[in-house]
């Protein structure tokens, strides 16, 4: 019986090393300064609430750095990823990007959501290590909501919310000519709130009404209640601005209860779960702002299309071609920028103008944000057509 | 005369080890030679250390199955971020604000929902928690869903390490005085206890407002370390973890908690080399654990330096 206590101690005690000495291990492989590689940390969502979008994102920057690697790298050395998952969460985000930083990263690709990104951003700062968000869309990313001044390494390749929300009320606007419509968003996060905000903004002064403005929160599965209502207001144009996975099943119950107006959306909308979801009827004649479309007949877009295919056996989205375009635009500085260094990096990404990315032609502003255009994709029995793509 | 001198010794050792943990650390920040990573994981196994050895308090000795912890947590962190970041109050003030808010909160719902027992109270406590969750969302003056962003970083080691110890000295203090025994006697039996004259729901509220108010502790601490907070980080599943750090330790083992804290955070961390397969390898490593410790590490054995010689030795 002792004997047996003894055992169990001494294997506890070990495990509890072995953790412990693993935890080391993931630090310390650093140490090797050889300048034939760059570092680049990949710290994206591969599990928690949004790991869709992390892991489509990991997948398109994989996809450029390999394409990299096999024209010869950069500056005559190879791209090496050193992928994470932070599991959805901010604090997880800033403990990786610490490990990232101690792993002499260049740059840092990702988080995708917002909160994430704020996670990580004060190490990032307080290490001088330029972070490229694929898809944080919060204006405040950036920005610093305080003092108005800009995040110096903090950067991103997607257009901000308030843009989407504009695009959108334009496209109800002008293309749908749509006068009355009805906001039902996601009530529990920034980024549903701030593009209601802007479309709101937007639709009023093209001449349009809000009839109403209704809210959901994540994870609600039933909005009969709330489109009983909308449906006596009998809007032409709905705008719900959240994340598929309540707005699949959200429009599947609209179309259930008998709306027809068209649906608008943006960018959360785009997963392969809204057609299995909501079904191909519902989806039609509806609408989503997005960065990119995979039908892009643009050879730039075709040719990564096709590759992203070949690799993965499966359609890029805009996560994917954003995460490819966060590679590449860090690729175009380090360039310009002449060497594998975090500050010089970050200077040349500040200068860089007309980069012909996946998801368009951008321009880093002053305020760390690119100038792009975006593009209206509309359901059509459960294909993702583009619709119009739409200048700033 | 003996146990008196044991007694002292005992102190007296504990003192010096935690002390020595201390310095080193320190120094160790202080000279630079501690890298960013090691010491958010050092900053996360303290906070998260207060949260068990707290909820531990509520579920492992009281007996009461709370999944509330989060939601103590959230008031806690709010309350601090407001202080520090909105009315530039002094940080202490911010913790001790977070502390009698949490534990204000932790009176405010025990005293109707401690009338329950087992399932109903976990499912009010749930509820409770998820309500202080969708109610911040709705706040508009702490920006929502989006939280609070930029709260400055005063939680240094020194303000981490000394919560973690006053939480467990506190804890302790209270487990082994004539209330702790009250409340380990509601765990035994509730109806029993009862009849021997005990005010079951004064000590069973007793002993949920002090686990809140530390909750609410390990909140303020978190807000000022991480920079960000928003309600989404204190949804029900981090209430599960801070549960199965209490179940791993052992319920009713204050060193279990400890223990099972600092093994879940550095587990937490040791994976992060392995993204793709992380998730399932904490679950399998926990569930490895749970089959051959039922009882979870510790079982409601409290290690010391006794329980060492004791093994080891082989004397009783």
């Amino acid at each position: 019986m002792r004997i047996g206590k003894r055992i169990a101690l001494l294997v506890m005690v070990l495990f509890v090393f072995s953790i412990a000495a693993a935890g080391c291990g993931g630090g310390t492989e650093t140490d090797d300064p050889a300048g034939d590689v760059i570092k680049v940390g990949v710290n994206v969502e591969l599990s928690g609430g949004t790991a869709s979008y992390g892991t489509n994102a990991r997948d398109g920057a994989l996809l450029a750095i390999e394409q990299i690697n096999k024209d010869g790298g950069v500056l005559g050395m190879q791209l090496k990823p050193i992928e994470r998952d932070n599991k959805s969460i901010a604090d997880e985000a800033m403990s990786i990007s610490a490990a990232l930083v101690g792993e002499n990263i260049v740059a840092q690709i990702g988080p995708l959501t917002s909160g994430d990104v704020a996670g990580s951003t004060p190490v990032m700062m307080e290490n001088k290590v330029p972070l490229i968000a694929p898809a944080a869309t919060a204006a405040n990313v950036t920005v610093d909501d305080k003092t108005g001044e800009t995040r110096d390494y903090i950067f991103r390749v997607c257009f901000i919310d308030p843009f989407q929300g504009t695009l959108m009320a334009k496209f109800a606007a002008e293309d749908m000519n749509a006068t009355k419509a009805v906001i039902y968003c996601d009530n529990s996060s920034d980024y549903g709130k701030g593009l209601a905000q802007y479309f709101e903004k937007t639709f009023t002064e093209n001449g349009g009404t809000i009839l109403a403005q209704e809210g959901f929160v994540k994870d609600d599965r039933d909005f009969r209640a709330a489109l009983t209502k909308i449906k006596g207001l009998n809007p032409d144009f709905i705008y719900v601005p959240g994340y598929y996975q309540e707005v699949a099943p959200l429009i599947k119950q609209a179309r259930e209860l008998g709306i027809t107006a068209p649906i608008g959306g943006c960018d959360g909308w785009d997963s392969p779960d809204m057609v299995s979801v909501a079904g191909n009827e519902a989806l039609n004649n509806s609408f989503f702002t997005n960065h990119y479309s995979s039908q892009d007949k643009d050879p730039q877009v075709v040719e990564f299309v096709e590759a992203f295919k070949a690799k993965y056996n499966k359609e890029p989205d805009a996560f994917a071609a954003l995460g490819y375009d966060s590679v590449q635009i860090m690729v175009q500085g380090l360039k310009d920028a002449g060497e594998a260094d975090s500050v010089k990096l970050k200077e040349a990404l500040e200068k860089i103008t007309d980069f012909a990315g996946i998801t368009g032609n951008m321009s880093i502003d002053e305020q760390h944000n690119p100038v792009k255009a975006g593009v209206i994709l509309e359901f059509k029995d459960g294909q993702q057509v583009m619709k119009t793509r739409i200048q700033p | 005369m003996q146990k008196v001198n044991n007694k002292w010794l005992k102190l007296g050792i504990e003192v010096v080890v935690l002390a020595a943990l201390f310095t080193l650390v320190q120094y160790l920040i202080t000279a630079g030679l501690l890298k960013q990573y090691y010491q958010i994981s050092l900053a996360s196994m303290c906070i998260n250390v207060t949260l068990a050895v707290s909820l531990s308090l509520i579920n492992g000795f009281t007996g009461q199955l709370s999944l509330g912890h989060a939601g103590f947590m959230a008031v806690g962190a709010y309350i601090a971020a407001i202080m520090t970041n909105m009315l530039d109050l002094p940080f202490i003030t911010g913790i001790l604000a977070a502390m009698l808010g949490a534990g204000l909160a932790g009176f405010i719902i025990g005293v109707p929902t401690l009338r329950l027992k087992g399932d109903y109270l976990a499912i009010a406590t749930l509820a409770f928690g998820e309500i202080i969750r969708v109610t911040l969302q709705n706040i508009g003056y702490v920006n929502g869903p989006a939280g609070i962003m930029g709260i400055p970083k005063f939680a240094t080691w020194p303000w981490l390490f000394g919560g973690a110890i006053v939480t467990i000295v506190v804890i302790v203090n209270l487990i082994n005085s004539s209330y702790g025994r009250a409340i380990i006697s509601i765990r035994e039996d509730e109806t029993a206890s009862e009849l021997m004259g005990i005010n079951t729901t004064k000590y069973k509220v007793l002993a949920f407002v002090v686990g809140a108010g530390f909750a609410g502790l390990a909140g303020a601490l978190y807000a000022h370390y991480f920079y960000i907070i928003k309600p989404e980080t204190f949804n029900f599943l981090k209430s599960f973890d801070i549960l199965v750090m209490v179940v791993l330790g052992g319920l009713g083992s204050t060193t279990g908690a400890i223990i099972a804290a600092v093994f879940v955070t550095a587990l937490t961390a040791a994976l992060q080399s392995f993204p793709a397969i992380r998730m399932v390898l904490y679950a399998l490593i926990l569930i490895i654990v749970m089959i051959y410790r039922p009882q979870g590490l510790m079982g409601n054995k409290e290690l010391s330096l006794r329980t060492f010689g004791r093994i080891w030795g082989g004397r009783h």
